[in-house]
C-alpha cells in the first residue's frame, strides 16, 4: 500500500480526518521551509504536499502563484528539493508528495525525477495540468519507483471519468471543491457532497477533499463522505503573517 | 496518432476540470460545424459583415524596388482590421449554437479582442477579455474600441502583464465559468480542439488566396508563400492549402526582437525546445529547467513564448521553413510597404512583408505570395515613439 494510504488511513483509525497541509518549496525563504516542514510533521500532518514552483502555475489562485514566483526568484528547483528531501530522509513521519505542473518535471527527466523521488522519500506526484488522457507516460516512469499519481477530480467529472482514473489509482484521489483555482473561500458549493457520494462509490483509495479550505469547522458537515482535507493558501497566507506552522495545525488536532 | 496530435506535439495538456468544456467543444465541433444551419449562416456572416472574400494585391512599386513579384492576401481589409474576426465569428457562432452565452478571450495586440468583441456584439452574446497590462498601454487605441463596443476589459498585472499571462488569467477565468462560457482562444494553439478549430476557420485565407493567385497569374501558383507566425493562426491559415502543393516554399517568420545577442524574442520555432505550456506539447521558450521564458517583440501580436503545434509539426517534418525578423527589420518594412504602395501594415505583419525585403536576393524573379494578417493603424503609437 502507498505510504500516503498508510498515514490517511492512521488517522482514520484514531477517528480523524488525514491532514494534507500544501507548502510552495522553499516559502517562506530557504531556511525557515525546512523548520515549516519538520512543524507540520510534528503536529501531525498525515502526508506533506510539496510544491514545485512554476512560472505559469494556470490552476492556483494569487496567493499560491505570488508564493511560488517567489520561490522561484530565490532560485528554488528540483535538485534543490530533493538533496533537501534525501538530506532529511527519514526524519518525517508523515508521507511525502510533489505538487506541480508538468513541464519543469519533463525537463527534469521522468526516469531521473521517479529514481529521485524514490531516493529523497517521495512517494506521491499531482500535476495540476495533465488528464488522465495524457498521464500514461508518467505513470510508466514513476510508478516502478512506488510514486503514485495522485488523480484530481472535481465538481464537473462525471461518474464514468472518475472511475477510468480510479483503475490502478493508489495513495489517494484529490477532490477539488470549487470549479476555479486554489484559494480560500467563505463557503463551499452545495454540490460538493452529492458529487462526493459519487467518489465514494467510485474509489477504493481515501479521498481528499481541497480548494478553499480554510478551517476543520468547514468540513463537519462533509464527514464519512471524505477522508482528508488539503489546506494551502490558508496555511500561506498564516504564515506570511508571521505565525507557525504549529499554531496554524492546532485546531484541526 | 493520438487524437489531437500533430507528430509529437499537441494534447490536451490542462487541469481535469477544464476537460469536461474542451470534450463538450470537441463535441460541438463535430456535430454542429457540418451542418448546413452552421455553414450557411457562417458563409453569410463573412460575406455580409466581414467582407470576404479579401482582395490580393500586387505590390507593382515594391516589386521593381526589390526585383520580384510582391502580391499581398489582404486580411487587413477584413472588418476589424485583422485575421482574427474570422476565427471569432466562427467560434462565436458555435458558442452560441451550443448555447453559451458569454465569450471569453485573451489578447495581445488587442485585434483577437477587438475581434471577440465584434463577434459578441453581432451575436448578442457579452464578451470578456484578458489583456496584458503592458499591452493595454501599448495598444490603447484597440482597447478603446473594445469598450466602446461593449466588452469587460481585464488588465492582466501578473507575471511578464503580456499574452502569455492574459492566457493564464483567462483559463482560470475559464475554470469558473465553464458553464455559460466559451473560452474563444484566439490563435491556432491551446489545447485540442483549439489548434484543429481555429485552422478550420482560418484556412479560408489560403483557399481563397491560391485560387486568387492562379486566377491572376495563368493558373500558376506562387513560388513563395510567406506568413508571420506568433501563436500561428494567420499562418496555418495562410499554409493549410499549399501544403499539398510540393514545388511551393513555405515560409513562417518568427520574431527575433531587438535582434541584439542574448535579448528576449518571440522565436520558439527558432529558439525553442520541446515542452509543455497551455496545453499543449510545442516549441518553447524556456530555461533548461522548465521555466517559461519571457519573449519580446515590437509587435504585441507575436510576442509570445510558444507556438502551435502544427507549426512544430510542419517544422519537424520539413514541409515548412521557419526564419526570424528583427524588430528593426520589421519596422524598415512597415515603412517601405506604407510609402512605396500606400498600405499601413500591422507590425505582426511587417515582420513576413520584411522577408521579402531582407531576402530579395535569393528571390529574384520569383513571386512571393505574403499574408497581410492585420493593418497597422494600431501601431502608431508605437512607432510614434520610435520614428
Ligand atoms: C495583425 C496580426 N497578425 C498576426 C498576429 C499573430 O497571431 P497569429 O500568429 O495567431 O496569426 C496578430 C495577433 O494579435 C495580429 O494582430
Amino acid at each position: 500500500m502507498n505510504p500516503m494510504q498508510v498515514k490517511i488511513e492512521e488517522a482514520k483509525s484514531k477517528g480523524k480526518v488525514g491532514l494534507i497541509p500544501f507548502l510552495p518549496a522553499g516559502f517562506p525563504n530557504r531556511e525557515q521551509f525546512w523548520k515549516e516542514l519538520e512543524q507540520l510533521d510534528k503536529a501531525g500532518a498525515s502526508v506533506i504536499e510539496i510544491g514545485m514552483p512554476f512560472s505559469d502555475p494556470v490552476a492556483d489562485g494569487p496567493v499560491v502563484e505570488k508564493a511560488s514566483l517567489k520561490c522561484l526568484e530565490d532560485g528554488i528547483n528540483l535538485t534543490w528539493i530533493f538533496d533537501g528531501l534525501k538530506e532529511r530522509k527519514g526524519q518525517f513521519n508523515a508521507a511525502l508528495l510533489l505538487m506541480g505542473y508538468l513541464n519543469p518535471v519533463y525537463q527534469y527527466g521522468l526516469d531521473k525525477f521517479g529514481a529521485d523521488c524514490k531516493a529523497a522519500g517521495v512517494s506521491g506526484l499531482i500535476i495540476a495540468d495533465m488528464p488522465l488522457e495524457e498521464s500514461d507516460f508518467v505513470k510508466e516512469a514513476i510508478e516502478p519507483h512506488g510514486v503514485a499519481l495522485v488523480p484530481l477530480i472535481g465538481l464537473n467529472t462525471s461518474k464514468e471519468r472518475m472511475k477510468l482514473y480510479s483503475d490502478g489509482a493508489s495513495g489517494f484521489c484529490y477532490f477539488v471543491s470549487v470549479l476555479g483555482t486554489t484559494g480560500q473561500r467563505e463557503s463551499l458549493p452545495a454540490k460538493i457532497k452529492e458529487k462526493l457520494k459519487e467518489a465514494k462509490e467510485v474509489f477504493d483509495i481515501p479521498i481528499a477533499l481541497g480548494f478553499g479550505i480554510k478551517h476543520p469547522d468547514q468540513l463537519a458537515e462533509f464527514e464519512g463522505l471524505m477522508d482528508a482535507a488539503v489546506f494551502g493558501s490558508a496555511l500561506i497566507s498564516h504564515i506570511e503573517a508571521g505565525n507557525s506552522s504549529t499554531q496554524f495545525m492546532e485546531p484541526w488536532q | 496518432m493520438k487524437k489531437g496530435y500533430f507528430g509529437d506535439f499537441g494534447g490536451q495538456f490542462i487541469p481535469e476540470l477544464l476537460m469536461p468544456p474542451l470534450i463538450e467543444l470537441e463535441q460541438a465541433m463535430e456535430t454542429i460545424l457540418p451542418t448546413e444551419e452552421f455553414q450557411t449562416r457562417f458563409t453569410h456572416m463573412l460575406k455580409e459583415n466581414v467582407g470576404r472574400p479579401s482582395a490580393i494585391t500586387y505590390c507593382p512599386n515594391l516589386s521593381k524596388d526589390l526585383g520580384l513579384d510582391l502580391w499581398l492576401k489582404r486580411e487587413d481589409l477584413n472588418h476589424s482590421g485583422a485575421h482574427k474576426i474570422n476565427n471569432t465569428l466562427g467560434q462565436g457562432l458555435l458558442a452560441k449554437m451550443m448555447g453559451k452565452d458569454v465569450l471569453l478571450a485573451e489578447t495581445g495586440a488587442g485585434m483577437h479582442g477587438v475581434a471577440t468583441t465584434v463577434a459578441a456584439a453581432m451575436l448578442d452574446m457579452k464578451a470578456v477579455i484578458y489583456m496584458g497590462a503592458t499591452d493595454v498601454v501599448r495598444q490603447a487605441p484597440n482597447v478603446g474600441r473594445m469598450r466602446l463596443m461593449g466588452a469587460e476589459i481585464v488588465a492582466v498585472e501578473s507575471g511578464t502583464k503580456t499574452l502569455k499571462d492574459a492566457i493564464n488569467e483567462a483559463l482560470r477565468r475559464w475554470l469558473s465559468d465553464q458553464e455559460t462560457t466559451h473560452y474563444c482562444f484566439g490563435t491556432a494553439a491551446g489545447p485540442h480542439p483549439f489548434p484543429t478549430l481555429v485552422r478550420e476557420f482560418q484556412q479560408i485565407i489560403s483557399k481563397e488566396a491560391r485560387q486568387q493567385f492562379m486566377d491572376r497569374n495563368e493558373g500558376n501558383l506562387p513560388d513563395v508563400v510567406v506568413a508571420c507566425v506568433g501563436g500561428g493562426s494567420n499562418a496555418i491559415g495562410m499554409f493549410h492549402n499549399f501544403v499539398p502543393d510540393e514545388s511551393v516554399k513555405i515560409v513562417g517568420v518568427e520574431a527575433a526582437g531587438t535582434g541584439e545577442p542574448g535579448c528576449y524574442n518571440s522565436a520558439p520555432l527558432d529558439r525553442g525546445t520541446d515542452g509543455v505550456l497551455h496545453g499543449m506539447m510545442t516549441k518553447l521558450l524556456q530555461t533548461e529547467e522548465g521555466q517559461i521564458l519571457p519573449s519580446h517583440s515590437i509587435a504585441p501580436g507575436l510576442d509570445y513564448p510558444g507556438v502551435g503545434p502544427e507549426h512544430a509539426e510542419l517544422q519537424a517534418c520539413g514541409r515548412v521553413d521557419y526564419t526570424t525578423i528583427n524588430d528593426g527589420q520589421a519596422i524598415n518594412a512597415f515603412k517601405l510597404l506604407s510609402r512605396r504602395e500606400g498600405i499601413i501594415p500591422a507590425l505582426e505583419s511587417s515582420h513576413a512583408v520584411a522577408y521579402a525585403i531582407e531576402n530579395r536576393e535569393q528571390l529574384q524573379g520569383k513571386s512571393v505570395l505574403v499574408c497581410l494578417s492585420g493593418r497597422g493603424d494600431k501601431d502608431l503609437g508605437i512607432l510614434d515613439e520610435i520614428l
